[in-house]
């Protein structure tokens, strides 16, 4: 689908729009900063004034984070964070993409470089003057959150694992681990697999690469297609039976594979991205759907903890409720207690940006007052930015849920 | 065999306003496992956040309690002919109770079927209503005392000149006065200004700045901004600082009122177990024997079919789209194309030229029995806008109806359970 059709059928959805405004009253930039003038101007009002071969003359949707909350809550249906995220790319193709921008978006490449150095590459990470180099040439912040390189890579761990002998014949499933998962978080990866194993699946890790997700939201649409389309071809061939899926616990990257790259990036007609997006499960919404069909093992070991569990925006975006809620409530002795604040604020790339940290901190204050509030020593958390974020925010840590089935389990 | 995204509940409401979220909550409390389904947040943001029962019969309304039997009297085709006079009680102190339970520490509503208050618009018209924020309560219109209505020009919805004006006419002493205030955007909205009364040391500062001005007034009038997370704390601290009574007016949308109702019936909701699924539009539905057995839903990537014994539909009227009319004068529910009832027979006019005439379309809604369950599918039962008979604008009945007919709908819906429970024991 070209850019000019693809852009039509969005912005076909703004006639739709009633101004009722309810968009604004959830939009967690607009409600703290005057630069960005919020979703209903820059969706589908100010789309009415933009022209196809007309220069774009607007900076202000640059500072759109990207969240999509606008687009769950309106009752019209109007794409308004899809017609944003297309303003964007407009504006970068138009004004030149900065050096960072083409950096940050590409967490392979970073992983690559960073995990056989990594205990330089972390010292440099939290290295004072390195951080203040790196806000002035590159305009990375100096206080942004930054993970740690693992020094080692989760694939390498899966290439290794063998499966645990079953009694019955495993269900086959395909896991997409990401590349927070791939190059800092290999743990997590591992406990995704042990969970799975425990429930009877046989887990098959493809080789697999970025979602392009990072690429996409900084307005990098023509790498971000070529980089979700190599993930799609890397995974199809695995799902091409009828009842194989794909389960990832990175929720924003699932999230790319399921809606974003086609409605986005106008990929409606790859058949690899359609069979893909169609089988691709969140973590947490498998495991739900297996307990409602009775299917989820329950072996819960007492975790007596209280914990806060913050739902992030690209998981609001499956719009399939919060599952880890109900998940962690299964475990005996686990108090779990919600966070209704909407965003942490740092929106995958947006809050690593110098000129955007500042707005994100203040996207996220009321997320750390409501944690700090609530007595909960970590937080749950689905996406890993988010997580990063959290710590950064509220100096607790902050896990993936299905941290705490692993340990109910006793895995 | 593979995993197909099928859920089972006992109970799936469609519709996150008001008549959808009361029956949620309700279901949750009575045991049901229950999930709103919803294309995107409904309602409660775009009204005044008062549960208006009963305003014009056609005649402005006292006393709503009396009048209700009256309209189920004249009328028995109208929702609170199906409802009766005590279970709309029943509902308001239903609803009463969660807001005093909820989230915002202190909030409640006052008033009841008894009497009206009669409350100023942001325009400064009196409108009836009968159960009402307890900020909102000293701007009741039956008392004569003079008023300060307070505004500020980066609040481009509401001009406290046109409003003191209008509540002159009225025969109230009213004086605008405006208050500047230094804010980064030019056109700040209530929410934005809401959250600023929020923090207590801006509050101080604002409270400060406006004593300077008031008058001999008794009363004090600010549009609906008085705090979304503590309005019961921002209203209580404005009376103790400028020493007079203190009272809201509902504003244009976003309302504030509106969105603290929402954090309300959510809170209930969620504290009751209930699952709220945002985003997610309905759009089929999978029937078998006159009943619907699943309904399918929009989620990212695929589908998720919803299957429950019962549902509760709550998707609104002509104004959010769950009932439509077409150019050709079609008129559908556009969710589960249930039968309708109201539509004026063929050949009929459908509109009238003036627009505020009662419209022979105002009526329509879905075609319901004596317990609120649709025509020709027995398992759903309507709630709010989308039943019919009823002009909820004419009215001043819209969110009286939505609370009864959720609390209603949950009620039907928890019998019927406990009936087939029982049934399924012996």
């Amino acid at each position: 689908m070209s850019d000019a059709v693809l852009h039509e059928l969005l912005r076909g959805s703004l006639d739709h729009c009633v101004k009722c405004t309810i968009c604004e009253t959830a939009c967690p930039v607009s409600n703290v900063t005057p630069l960005f003038p919020g979703p209903k101007y820059a969706g589908p009002q100010a789309e009415r004034y933009r022209v196809a071969d007309q220069p774009s003359n607007e900076w202000s949707v640059d500072y759109c984070s990207g969240c999509g909350i606008c687009t769950q809550v309106c009752p019209q249906g109007v794409k308004i964070a899809e017609i944003n995220a297309q303003a964007r790319n407009k504006l970068k193709r138009q004004k030149g993409v900065p050096l960072r921008d083409r950096i940050i978006t590409r967490p392979t490449w970073l992983g690559r470089l960073g995990t056989p150095a990594a205990p330089l590459a972390n010292l440099t990470l939290t290295f004072r003057p390195a951080r203040i180099l790196g806000e002035k040439l590159l305009g990375v912040h100096r206080n942004a959150p930054a993970p740690r390189f693992a020094g080692r890579r989760f694939s390498r761990w899966a290439r290794k694992h063998s499966a645990p002998i079953s009694p019955t014949r495993p269900r086959k499933i395909v896991y997409f681990h990401g590349c927070g998962t791939e190059y800092y978080e290999p743990q997590e990866g591992e406990k995704v697999v042990a969970i799975l194993e425990h429930n009877g699946f046989a887990v098959q890790v493809p080789k697999q690469d970025c979602c392009g997700l990072p690429l996409q939201s900084s307005g990098l649409f023509d790498d971000a297609r070529k980089t979700v389309l190599r993930l799609a071809r890397a995974l199809a061939p695995h799902v091409r039976d009828d009842d194989t899926i794909i389960v990832g616990n990175a929720t924003s990257c699932t999230l790319m594979l399921k809606r974003e790259a086609r409605e986005i990036l106008g990929l409606e007609d790859d058949p690899d991205l359609k069979l893909v997006s169609e089988r691709t499960y969140d973590i947490c919404e498998l495991l739900l759907e297996l307990h409602d069909r009775g299917e989820l093992r329950t072996d819960f070991q007492p975790v007596n903890e209280t914990i806060a569990y913050h739902a992030p925006c690209q998981q609001q975006g499956h719009w399939i409720g919060k599952p880890a809620l109900e998940l962690l409530a299964l475990v005996p002795g686990l108090e779990v207690k919600e966070m209704t604040a909407r965003c942490c604020g740092i929106a995958g790339t947006y809050g690593l940006k110098v000129e955007k940290y500042p707005i994100a901190m203040d996207v996220g204050r009321s997320l750390f007052d409501q944690v700090r509030a609530s007595g909960a020593a970590t937080v749950a958390c689905d996406s890993e930015t988010c997580r990063w974020q959290i710590t950064h925010g509220t100096q607790r840590p902050s896990v993936h849920p299905i941290d705490f089935l692993h340990r109910a389990y006793g895995l | 065999m593979g995993l197909r995204a099928e859920l089972h509940f006992d109970a799936v409401v469609i519709g996150a306003g008001t008549a959808g979220l009361v029956a949620a909550a309700r279901l949750a409390e009575g045991g049901a496992k229950v999930c709103v389904l919803a294309k995107g947040v409904g309602s409660t943001h775009l009204a005044a956040g008062t549960i208006d029962v009963l305003g014009y019969a056609p005649e402005r309304v006292d006393e709503p309690g009396h009048a209700l039997g009256e309209l189920a009297a004249r009328r028995p085709d109208h929702p609170y002919a199906l409802l009766g006079a005590d279970a709309v009680a029943e509902a308001l102190e239903w609803f009463s109770a969660r807001v005093e339970a909820g989230p915002l520490p202190g909030y409640r509503y006052v008033g009841g079927l008894e009497r009206n208050y009669l409350l100023p618009t942001a325009v400064g018209v009196l409108r009836p209503s009968a159960l009402v924020p307890e900020t909102m309560a000293a701007g009741d219109a039956r008392e004569r005392t003079a008023v300060t209505v307070v505004g500020t020009r980066v609040l481009r919805d509401f001009h406290a000149s046109l409003c003191a004006a209008n509540l002159q006419q009225a025969d109230i002493a009213a004086r605008p006065v405006e208050v500047e205030i230094e804010v980064e955007r030019a056109d700040q909205n209530a929410l934005g200004l809401a959250r600023r009364f929020d923090d207590p040391a801006w509050r101080a500062a604002f409270a400060a700045r406006l004593a300077l001005v008031l008058g001999a007034e008794e009363r004090v009038a600010f549009p609906a901004v008085l705090g979304l997370a503590d309005p019961h704390g921002v209203w209580a601290d404005l009376e103790h600082r400028l020493g007079r009574r203190v009272f809201e007016i509902p504003t244009l949308p976003p309302s504030v009122p509106g969105m603290r109702l929402f954090e309300v019936l959510r809170a209930a909701l969620r504290g009751a177990g209930g699952r709220l699924v945002l985003g997610s539009e309905v759009v089929s539905a999978d029937r078998e024997a006159g009943r619907v057995v699943a309904v399918r839903a929009h989620a990212a990537g695929h589908d998720v079919r919803y299957m429950a014994p019962s549902f509760v539909l709550a998707t609104g009227g002509f104004g959010s789209g769950a009932i439509e009319v077409d150019s050709r004068w079609a008129t559908r529910e556009s969710v589960l194309d249930l039968p309708l009832r109201g539509v004026p027979p063929e050949g009929e006019p459908r509109f009238l030229s003036r627009y505020l005439d009662e419209q022979p379309m105002a009526r329509v809604g879905v075609a319901v029995d004596a317990h609120l369950r649709a025509e020709g599918a027995e398992n759903v039962v309507v709630a709010g806008a989308a039943l019919p008979g009823a002009i909820p604008w004419r009215e001043g009945s819209g969110e009286g109806i939505a609370v009864a007919s959720g609390y209603r709908a949950a009620g039907v819906v928890l019998a019927e359970h406990s009936a087939a429970k029982a049934e399924a024991t012996a």
